[in-house]
């Protein structure tokens, strides 16, 4: 049996860090449902959730276990299996994102080196692309299975917003991958680490992946797959119980993910200034750069709370020509230039 | 008891291909014919990845799973078909349907008989991945990638016309 | 039409200008101001802890008081019920026995006082209309009930508590 020259210590460490991975987002999604009901009362001078338990921190298990306890409606024209996979597509997408992203550099525990990502694929970047644009599957699915024409426009409007704002968000990748040259998220990290943010390099295609990263996690001011006030709810109309958890949880995961990534990829991930003139133990550096990641990721999910809470929702036909006419032409733009640029540096 | 790990996967993945690709042809709902078919292009990445093609298998879900099939899910769910609302097809048409895609199976079957096939050797190539992907797109094959870039191009610019008449 | 205050603007219907095109510059003006009230005093009142106080003139529920023996002021004429007009308050009057001039000032007096709290709009009118200050408006509101009889607000509901009880 071939099975059993596995490498025994390599699955099990990658099982734990998946767990670990998987835990985390699940808590930090968790939390961010508490956060943005504080940041919108203290912007809007409110107080926010205080009753369960200091400071309301443990309204996410009162949510959760309400949304637990509650009556699971099915419609009875709706398809069945569709109205049950929905959610689940959705919950996966949104759980799968976050096996490319290095949390931190490597761990050295018992002389083994343990990397803090769980697959350092030389297709990174891409592999995020690829999961990202099978989110919209969800929505579109448990839209149309709840056999409400009000679902079934938010997930006709869902489609036609993810497919046209993955477009610019690609154009602004294809400039950064022109700049770093690799398609693997360590590796974009660690030129960070050894040079200066892309961000400095990249500002507009960091603007253009944060409009586009609001997008595609339908957020306010591109919440219109789940307009409230305009389709009675959007695409989760028909849920009920957990499965309206799992799309409302899906969003929050989709929101930790984009800002781990937006982190990543522009804000040097785990590295933080000096980390190598600190003269501490590597071990020491690893923490240090993991809680640095976790950081800039807290600030971005913060600003997605932030944006939410001023910004109006968008209109169908701006939003389509922010899309289309504004945001491509500047991706591509910023692209042209980038090449235009590196090539001059080369010569 | 010689099956390594690489053999089990393939054999799940190609077992869920032809299930799902049947479930294709043989559903009577377009929406779950579309699903089926994304099934069916998920396991082919699969494939892909086996081989280690990594970039095929990724570009692969991104353009058909994530583009095509959601503008074919989209429309199979504007147009609202159930099957009872299908009218009848003639007979005469399922024979001509049946004939022309067994026709189509001989002629694959007679094309890959002899045909040799390295990518199934035993040793992987490392053609596939990104790097060397790219290395050969854009030096060897430069001139055929520029001509299909110009038919994308021309067919866009037909779809804007296409677009623009009232 | 003469404005009545200085402060009307016509709307501007010009075209907008490239930078208001670009939305970024109002959008990072918007979100200043939102930041900026993260850190603004919050205009909640936390309930159970924290009461809001009231006004000097508020008019909350319902007291029937007593003089300063201990006896009950009112004397059932049905004149807060005429003034009511949510027409929340009913009472039946009856006739005081010998022997309970300790319990009730005048000869007739309210066996039965009721005001219904849901009906009342607490205008005041039954504070104002009562010839024996017999009626008050107190400094509270209505507590949260299960039920709609839970509101009815009976006479042992109403009544003050015996100055002379209270001293013992």
């Amino acid at each position: 049996m071939t099975l059993l020259s596995i490498d025994w210590f390599f699955i099990i460490e990658k099982v734990l860090l998946i767990s670990v991975v998987l835990v985390l987002s699940l808590v930090v999604a968790m939390y961010s449902t508490w956060g943005e009901r504080k940041v919108a009362a203290w912007i809007q001078d409110r107080l926010g959730p205080n009753r369960a338990g200091p400071m309301g921190l443990l309204q996410p298990l009162a949510d959760g276990g309400k949304l637990f306890f509650k009556e699971e409606i099915i419609p009875t024209n709706a398809n069945k299996f569709l109205f049950i996979l929905g959610p689940s597509i959705a919950m996966m997408v949104a759980c799968m994102t976050s096996a490319v992203i290095p949390w931190g550099d490597t761990l050295v525990i018992a002389g083994h080196p343990v990397s803090l990502q769980v697959a350092d694929v030389n297709i990174g970047v891409l592999f995020i692309f690829g999961v990202v644009s099978m989110g919209v599957y969800g929505i579109m699915i448990g839209g149309w299975a709840s056999n409400n024409k009000y679902s079934l426009m938010a997930s006709v409007r869902a489609a036609s917003q993810i497919i046209s704002y993955e477009l610019p968000m690609g154009l602004a990748l294809i400039a950064l991958l022109m700049l770093t040259g690799t398609l693997s998220l360590k590796e974009i990290v660690e030129q960070q680490r050894h040079g200066l943010w892309n961000v400095v390099y990249q500002p507009l295609g960091f603007f253009i992946f944060l409009i586009c990263a609001f997008a595609e996690c339908n957020r306010t001011p591109f919440d219109l797959p789940e307009a409230e006030n305009e389709l009675n709810g959007g695409y989760h109309l028909e849920y009920s119980s957990m499965k309206l958890g799992f799309f409302l949880f899906a969003e929050y995961i989709n929101m930790f993910i984009s800002s781990a990534l937006i982190a990543t990829m522009y804000f040097g991930g785990y590295a933080f200034p000096y980390m190598d003139s600190l003269g501490l133990n590597p071990n020491m550096v690893t923490i240090l750069g993991f809680l640095a990641l976790f950081l800039k990721t807290l600030f971005f999910i913060f600003f997605f709370m932030w944006v939410r809470w001023t910004i109006p929702r968008f209109r169908y036909d701006q939003l389509m020509r922010l899309g289309w006419k504004v945001l491509i032409p500047l991706a591509l733009a910023n692209m042209l230039i980038t090449g235009a640029v590196i090539l001059a540096r080369q010569h | 008891m010689g099956m390594s790990i690489q053999q089990i996967i393939f054999m799940v993945l190609s077992v869920i291909a032809l299930v799902s690709a049947l479930g294709v042809v043989l559903s009577k709902n377009p929406v779950t014919s579309v699903l089926c078919l994304i099934v069916t292009f998920f396991t082919i990445a699969g494939h892909y990845i086996m081989m280690n093609a990594q970039f095929l298998a990724v570009v692969h879900i991104i353009v058909y799973a994530g583009a095509i099939m959601v503008l074919f899910l989209y429309v199979m769910m504007l147009m609202n078909m159930n099957a009872d609302l299908e009218p009848q097809k003639r007979n005469w048409l399922k024979y001509a349907g049946a004939i022309s895609g067994g026709a189509l199976l001989v002629v694959l079957v007679a094309a890959l008989r002899d045909a040799s096939m390295p990518a199934l050797s035993p040793q992987s190539t490392d053609i596939g991945l990104i790097k060397n992907l790219g290395q050969t797109l854009f030096k060897q094959y430069v001139v055929p990638f520029e001509v299909s870039s110009i038919l994308f191009l021309s067919a866009m610019v037909g779809a804007v016309v296409i677009g623009k008449k009232d | 039409m003469q404005a009545l205050t200085n402060r009307a603007k016509a709307v501007d219907r010009s075209p907008m200008t490239f930078m208001e095109k670009m939305y970024i510059p109002a959008i990072a003006k918007g979100m200043g101001i939102t930041f900026k009230h993260i850190f603004k005093r919050k205009a909640t009142v936390s309930f159970p802890e924290q009461k809001r106080d009231f006004s000097p003139v508020f008019r909350g529920l319902h007291v029937l008081n007593r003089d300063e023996e201990g006896r009950e002021r009112c004397t059932a004429c049905g004149l807060c019920a005429v003034a009511c007009p949510a027409e929340a308050i009913t009472m039946e009057a009856a006739e005081r026995k010998p022997g309970e001039e300790n319990l009730y000032r005048e000869e007739k007096y309210a066996a039965k006082y009721e005001i219904n709290m849901l009906r009342c709009i607490f205008c005041g009118f039954c504070e104002e209309a009562c010839p024996k200050d017999a009626i008050y408006m107190s400094e509270t509101f209505a507590p949260s009930n299960y039920e709609r009889k839970g509101f009815i607000y009976g006479k042992d509901d109403l009544l003050i508590p015996d100055p002379k009880e209270q001293g013992k």
